[in-house]
């Protein structure tokens, strides 16, 4: 095993982590936005995709690119604007304070 | 490679530019975090949901950088496909078809990662000496979860969208066949990390992964659906995080494995809420038969009231909880539910909605939905915080929720739904119930608080129902 794949197993099992403390505190509430939120987050393979269609490499490779970057892409833009598009509507009772 | 190192051989701009890509990739993993962090408040959800965006959109410039990029035209074409798609479905869909909307963004999510690992294999396929045993092992995860991930969330999508029928289906030997697809699947990949040089065994693998993903999902029944979606959300967020193993990339690892961590919290906690064991969830088939127990239904009275009864009931009330189900969406009623508690409002009179963890068809679905037609949420109380005000509450108003307000759940151990946490609404002082009629729900088990002295039906269409009661109390 390579040291480098060490780190990043070390950098895997962390973020795991963080991620269940930072999730187990967001109310029911917030379930759905939250939901649609990390999908857009994990659209963050949009990174791998870029790499791949800017390679100068067979057009096999170009239309797989493309495709990837276009996935990748509504994933981002649709999750990050359908969970604003929620949050908006959110709102606590005019005088009241919780 | 240190940073330390790098900052003083900055004079060679490439090594350079790697660091600050490398940096920008840590700024944007923390924006993530920081982002999922403030979700916790409603007041902080929106600024934390821009914040992630935001770190989005660094991690994606930050790549834009990378030396081995040189064909950006290409990347441009993806970018505009994907942002007028994007747009369009963000704005387009409705609140009531969320559950379908992040089915398939987690789909495409999946399917990315697997294209990302699919042109890796390509490009090892061309260059024998970049070969890596943990870079290979990573492509042949990343087409199996990423490939389940796009044809599940897929199913998962037509069957919410109706394009494919609801209910489970099933045949013979079907957890046998899965099982077995699964350990070719595992042998096929073994057998690459040895030989990669076998394109054809490659093919199948891949198809082996989308056909799977098929499967796993049709033999699952409508209303189990949020447990699916969330488990894909997990799904999704992994088969990034394996992509990030293929490229050596942090952020892709780190944020997938954010995401695969919060679509498991939420599997649980959905999970819980029906009282069932994911593994019953994903093999059990639960809603494969058509409806049960519905027999016996007319021998058993029930009081029947009119809009003007109701209308009565909730004028002398000092506190009404409504209790909200996914009828309620269907009959498109929230707006009417909505100012009926606003008239009683004015009135001086206590209101409280009471959300079950499954009422919608994803976590949290009904709450958007109240949020929609304008319900502050403060209004909106979880199932553990409301149960201890129906001691409390003059009328409980059921509004298209069935199961969940089962007392049969607490009691009798012969009922399917023995165990599952319910709404106590039966210790309400009154209960309304407005329902079509007296068949059974989903799951297809009767319901005792139909019967209970307390309770009283309205039988008619949710939204006809309270804009007539509405009319009644206005009047008055």
């Amino acid at each position: 095993m390579t040291e480098a794949l060490l780190v990043a197993l070390y950098i895997f099992v962390l973020a795991v982590f963080v991620g269940f403390e930072v999730i187990a505190k967001v109310p029911t509430l917030l379930h759905t936005p939250l939901m649609s939120g990390s999908n857009a987050i994990s659209g963050i393979s949009v990174i791998g995709a870029i790499l791949v269609a800017g390679r100068l490499d067979a057009p096999y490779d170009k239309i797989l690119g493309v495709a990837a970057v276009a996935m990748a892409t509504i994933n981002v833009v649709g999750g990050f604007l359908v969970t604003d598009r929620m949050l908006r509507m959110f709102r606590r009772s005019p005088g009241r304070r919780d | 490679m240190a940073p330390v190192d790098a900052l003083q051989t900055s004079a060679d701009p490439t090594r350079a530019i790697a660091l600050l890509i490398s940096l920008t990739y840590l700024i944007a993993a923390v924006l993530f975090i920081v982002g999922l962090k403030m979700l916790s408040s409603p007041r902080t959800a929106r600024r934390g949901n821009a914040i992630g965006a935001l770190g989005m959109l660094l991690a994606i410039s930050a790549t834009l950088l990378d030396q081995e990029i040189i064909a950006f035209r290409w990347i441009l074409l993806g970018f505009v496909i994907g942002t007028a798609a994007g747009v369009w479905l963000a704005l387009a869909v409705k609140m009531t078809a969320m559950p379908q909307m992040v089915a398939l963004l987690n789909g495409f999510g999946g399917a990315a990662s697997a294209i990302v690992a699919i042109a890796e294999y390509h490009k090892l396929l061309l260059a024998p000496d970049l070969r890596a045993t943990d870079v290979v092992i990573s492509i042949m995860a990343t087409v199996l979860i990423g490939g389940v991930t796009f044809t599940g969330s897929m199913i998962a999508f037509a069957k919410l969208q109706e394009l494919m029928t609801g209910r489970a289906i099933t045949f013979p030997a079907q957890k046998t066949l899965n099982f077995a697809l699964l350990a070719a699947a595992v042998a096929l990949s073994a057998w690459l990390v040895v030989n990669l040089d076998q394109p054809t065994i490659f093919v199948v693998l891949t198809i082996i992964s989308l056909v799977l993903g098929v499967l796993l999902v049709i033999p699952i029944g409508g209303a189990d659906m949020p447990v699916v979606i969330s488990l894909l959300n997990s799904y999704s967020g992994m088969a990034g995080a394996a992509a990030g193993f293929v490229l050596h990339n942090n952020v892709l690892i780190i944020s997938g494995a954010l995401v695969g961590a919060s679509g498991i919290i939420l599997t649980q906690i959905m999970c819980r809420a029906m009282n069932r064991s994911l593994t019953n969830v994903l093999f059990g088939a639960f809603g494969a038969t058509s409806t049960v127990g519905a027999a016996g239904a007319a021998d058993r009275p029930v009081r029947t009231v009119r809009p003007e009864d109701v209308a009565v009931m909730l004028g002398y009330a000092q506190s009404v909880v409504f209790v909200p189900g996914y009828g309620l969406a269907v009959a498109q009623a929230q707006h009417s539910v909505k100012e009926l508690a606003s008239l009683l409002e004015k009135r001086g009179i206590d209101v409280k909605y009471a959300i079950h963890p499954v009422a919608g068809r994803m976590p949290g679905h009904m709450n958007v939905l109240l949020a929609e037609a304008d319900v502050p949420y403060d209004q909106l109380y979880e199932m553990d915080d409301i149960n201890r005000e129906f001691d409390r509450t003059d009328v409980a108003l059921v509004i298209g929720a069935n199961d969940v307000t089962n007392p049969a759940a607490r009691t009798d151990k012969t009922s399917p739904l023995y165990g599952m946490p319910i709404l106590n609404v039966d210790h309400a002082k009154s209960i309304v119930v407005i329902k079509r009629s007296m068949n059974p729900g989903f799951a297809g088990i009767e319901n005792e608080l139909y019967y209970n002295e307390k309770t009283a039906m309205l039988f008619g269409d949710a939204k006809k129902m309270l804009v007539a009661v509405v009319g009644e109390i206005s009047r008055a």
